[in-house]
């Protein structure tokens, strides 16, 4: 089940490549000691260095290395032990020198590669190319006032990686699971926080089309693309325009584009023709960056567990699907969480617990298993104890949750303030199980002529009569008893 | 005596001695500049206010017993220099409004050392230049004056031109430039004094308004090889803001000042020896040869093959930096501005009105060399044929301790005898910016006088930090040169 484009004149094969930027977890700049929090009030995080004062000189920051050579490590990616710096020169009003520093000719990462799973349950090898450090631009502001532009050098000399791929992916959800994929690992290692509405994971999405079989066509890059989604529906949107093109027997031509959301189009840039002359060249102020091996060595030593890793031993360990394991895998917080809330517990029950009703809270106030504020690991170890020792049943986990979302309290406590305690009185069940068999006599006719499936029914009503609160094996108990 | 004929060392045993105090030492400096900078033009920026301040201030710190090795010693600082709160205007108009609030390496070691800043010397625009004519607050006059011909305002060499000529002048007992092409070996040549160029990495670059970064070396000017041992020895140093400083102990260059050249050898090359070259120029290179050998050196000839590709090799290399050095000077966040229609107008009107014709050039230039197409033939063999440039000094100097050779192919000549021609222009350079691209140690030692009365001077090139061995053979020069011929235009004498 390969994606394809059907056109007019038969079926269009689709290929992407990307180039991700990733904001590098660092407390300083590339190049400064300037800080890089996000969301700082504008030009308040602005070295001399970042604003290119007459004489001001980069000097390389260590840890942007290290969590480059990390990144690296974690691509299963060659590590350059020599690598260079390169002018990038354009005039922009937020460049503050003239010139960006990266590394054009000897990135600091080299071959690697990432394994994306696909909605099938098949998986595939897609190839890094290369990972360099190079800094960012600041950010012109066009919306403040009707006649000028204002200038934000916050991020002037902000670190980033950027991350290219192999032409190796497929299809729009191949490009969205590379990413999400990129993402998680990215996070695994503390190397990029992954927030891509903060603007710090932005990808350039490269596409083309051609007949199967067929060596590769022009390409068009789409520039920074800011969500998984927009990035499904870029590869989408650009890859039909393509098709149109060359079936109307026009010739794509080699461009940049942006992606309209709104609209679900790209749109032209800058051609060819307009294209920058960037003048790439060795920048003198600094020195070529040599790693040494050791070094690199300890770092990799270093590195956790990996999501891919994580999963195999979920399934291994605990006897999880490959399914749950990915959705357990897919944020090291949440894996941490499983982990801690699984130690003495049937893994499975602990599994669906997380996944299903606690996820649905989770989600719905914004929060995350790592940042939880109520839904501790020591609230959930309680609603789980709660089940397992009888007071409350899984439909009452459920309510519970609930509750806890609406007051904030915990667990016990609500339980304990609108007594939902889980019935276990026989008695009581009893009145109940009697009083549906007389309201439903007909039904226990039918059930005792031989409609066994019926059971579930009188189950159903006889929770309903008890507000849910019936202990479900008692319940059937007494059922199987009154009905013989 | 003036106290604005004191050598450094004098001076400072002077002090020492409370002979006289900072505060008269500033002060005679001071009167000297008001006498004779209106005609030299070699401040840009004067700070007497602050100069007596901080001379009073080491007077007072003296009198505690506080000392430092530059003590109260009054210099000038290059205008490429930041000083903080004291404007830098690079010699170019687009930093006219340009106050710096920082301080640079190497001005910062002169102040923790003690010495006292006069002001803000002229330079060739961005230092572009070789004679101090394109700085955009006028021309530097050279305080020499031909014999024949005392009416003809010479150039002081350039671009550190404003620096030679106020230490020649006695308006600064020494002060501070910047050698990228040539730039304070050639003035020094042409002030008849002394100026070295230490290796590449030895005196931070940090502060230091950029030309071409792998080519810009930062050094001193002084009237003797003594003092300008004295001050190398406070502005090197290892700067972690520069990561092309390097950190080694910075040895005492004044004790290398006195020891004996006995058994060095001294190379010759054979390919500085250009065709047409004026013959006095040659015969003080062979006095020079005599004078080390009678010390007890060994002179022999050595080949630097690959001299000739030397000016061709600067000229790619110190504009494509500069092009992409002088991108940040915009008209957006300081300096000049002159605003536009939109953005590409703002910038073509400040970079338009803000730089002179020959930074225009350059930055042409440069841009040319570094374009798609282009980088192969121009930049990328422009550096391997550095790399040989480099590989001949290495090679010479498996053989012999140190190198003697001219520093200019001419004495200073007349503002606009050679200003016109950019090529010209460029020739002066041809055996200073060898060293340069090799980032070799190298100075200039005044020998003696042409025909016309002006200064010539010899320079001698050493081994990658080998600024000691350089200062030894310096001084031996000097002492066999025995200059003391002095400039028509200096402090004491009647402005003519």
């Amino acid at each position: 089940m390969t994606y394809h484009i059907d056109g007019r004149e038969g079926s269009w094969e689709v290929v992407v490549g990307l180039e991700v930027h990733a904001q590098v977890i660092s407390r300083s700049k590339l190049f400064s000691g300037a800080a890089t929090e996000f969301g700082a009030a504008p030009n308040s995080q602005v070295s001399l260095v970042d604003a290119a004062f007459p004489g001001m000189l980069p000097v390389i920051n260590r840890e942007c290395v290290a969590q480059a050579v990390r990144t690296g490590l974690g691509l299963a990616a060659e590590i350059h032990l020599w690598s260079r710096f390169d002018r990038k020169n354009y005039f922009y009003a937020d460049l503050p020198a003239g010139y960006q520093i990266s590394q054009y000719a000897h990135p600091i990462v080299g071959k690697g590669s990432l394994a994306i799973e696909l909605a099938d349950g098949s998986s595939k090898e897609i190839g890094i190319t290369r990972l360099h450090l190079e800094q960012d631009a600041g950010k012109s502001l066009h919306d403040q006032h009707p006649s000028k532009s204002y200038i934000d050098l916050n991020r002037a000399g902000v670190p980033l990686m950027e991350i290219v791929s192999e032409p190796d992916l497929r299809s729009p959800e191949e490009a969205g699971a590379y990413l999400r994929k990129l993402r998680t690992i990215l996070r695994y290692l503390g190397t990029c926080d992954g927030n891509m509405e903060e603007g710090s994971l932005r990808a350039d999405v490269n596409v083309s089309v051609r007949r199967p079989g067929e060596g590769f066509r022009t390409r068009c890059e789409v520039k920074n693309v800011n969500s998984v989604r927009f990035v499904m529906q870029a590869v989408e949107a650009e890859a039909r325009r393509q098709v149109q093109v060359w079936e109307e027997g026009g010739t794509v031509e080699q461009e940049t584009r942006l992606f309209d959301p709104a609209r679900g189009v790209t749109r032209s840039m800058r051609s060819k023709e307009e294209a920058h002359d960037y003048r790439y060249f060795p920048d003198p102020d600094l020195v070529p960056l040599v790693l040494d091996e050791a070094w690199v060595t300890a770092l990799k030593e270093d590195l956790p567990e990996l999501p891919d890793a994580k999963k195999a031993r979920f399934m291994e360990e605990y006897g999880l699907a490959a399914y749950e394991s990915a959705l357990l895998v897919a944020e090291a917080g949440t894996a941490d969480y499983f982990e801690a809330l699984a130690r003495g517990r049937r893994a499975k029950t602990v599994a669906n617990f997380m996944l299903g009703d606690l996820a649905a809270a989770l989600n719905r106030m914004g929060q995350s298993f790592a940042g939880a504020s109520l839904f501790t690991v020591e609230a959930s170890e309680a609603i789980l104890d709660m089940i397992e020792d009888g007071t409350i049943n899984g439909r009452i986990a459920k309510d519970v949750i609930e509750e806890m979302e609406r007051s904030g309290e915990g667990p016990r406590e609500v339980v304990a303030r609108l007594g939902l305690r889980q019935v276990t009185d026989t008695g009581a069940i009893e009145r109940a199980v009697d009083a549906v068999l007389v309201r439903e006599a007909g039904k226990v006719a039918e059930y005792k002529a031989g409609k066994e499936k019926l059971f579930g029914f009188f189950v159903g009503q006889v929770m309903k009569a008890m507000a849910g609160k019936g202990n479900p094996a008692l319940v059937n108990d007494v059922l199987k008893q009154k009905l013989s | 005596m003036n106290l604005t004929d004191l050598g450094i060392a004098a001076a400072r045993a002077g002090l020492e001695r409370r002979d006289f105090s900072a505060r008269e030492l500033a002060l005679a400096h001071i009167e000297a500049i008001e006498a004779l900078n209106p005609r030299l033009n070699a401040f840009i920026t004067v700070t007497p206010e602050q100069a007596l301040a901080a001379a009073e201030e080491a007077d007072a710190a003296r009198s505690r017993g506080q000392s430092a090795p530059l003590f109260g010693i009054p210099l000038a600082i290059k205008d490429i220099f930041c000083t903080q709160g004291v404007r830098t205007t690079a010699g170019s108009r687009i930093l006219g409004p340009f106050v710096p609030p920082y301080e640079s390496t190497v001005t910062q070691n002169l102040l923790r050392d003690g010495a006292i800043f006069l002001g803000k010397t002229n330079l060739d625009e961005f230092a572009m230049g070789s004679s101090t004519t394109s700085s955009a607050y006028g021309s530097t006059e050279n305080p020499w004056k031909r014999r024949q011909n005392p009416e003809a305002r010479l150039v002081p060499g350039g671009s550190s031109g404003g620096s030679a000529a106020a230490v020649a002048a006695r308006l600064a007992m020494g002060a501070t430039g910047t050698d990228t092409g040539g730039s304070i070996r050639q003035p020094a040549s042409f002030c008849g004094i002394t100026g070295i160029k230490p290796t590449y990495g030895r005196c931070s670059r940090w502060g230091v308004v950029a030309f071409a970064s792998s080519l810009d070396h930062p050094g001193p000017f002084g009237r003797s090889v003594e003092d300008c041992a004295i001050l190398l020895r406070s502005m090197a140093g290892h700067d972690p803001c520069d990561s092309t400083s390097v950190d080694r102990p910075v040895p005492d260059y004044e004790a290398a000042c006195r020891r004996s050249i006995k058994g060095l050898r001294i190379g010759v090359p054979r390919e500085y020896r250009v065709s047409g070259m004026a013959s006095e120029i040659e015969e003080m290179w062979r006095a020079g040869e005599a004078w080390l050998r009678g010390q007890g050196a060994e002179v022999v000839e050595i080949s630097l093959p690959h001299t000739k590709y030397g000016l061709p090799t600067y000229y790619i290399i110190a504009p494509a930096e500069a092009s992409s050095n002088l991108a940040r000077y915009d008209g957006i966040r300081y300096g000049l501005r002159v605003d536009g229609g939109d953005l590409a107008d703002l910038y073509e009107r400040t970079r338009g009105e803000g730089f002179g014709a020959e930074v225009k050039r350059r930055i042409l230039m440069g841009t040319y060399v570094l374009s798609a197409g282009y980088y192969d033939a121009y930049y990328l063999k422009a550096q391997k044929v550095r790399a040989l440039i480099f590989k001949d000094f290495s090679d010479a100097f498996q053989n012999v301790d140190a190198i003697l050779a001219p520093t200019a192919p001419s004495a200073a000549f007349a503002e606009g005898e050679k200003t016109e021609d950019p090529v010209m222009m460029y020739l002066n350079d041809i055996f200073t910016v060898p060293a340069d691209l090799a980032g070799v140690p190298a100075m200039s030692v005044p020998a003696g006088l042409d025909a016309d009365g002006l200064p010539l001077g010899l320079q001698v090139i050493g081994p990658p930090f080998g600024e000691e061995v350089v200062f030894t053979v310096g001084a031996a020069l000097e002492r066999a040169a025995g200059f003391t011929a002095l400039p028509a235009l200096r402090a004491g004498e009647e402005v003519r």
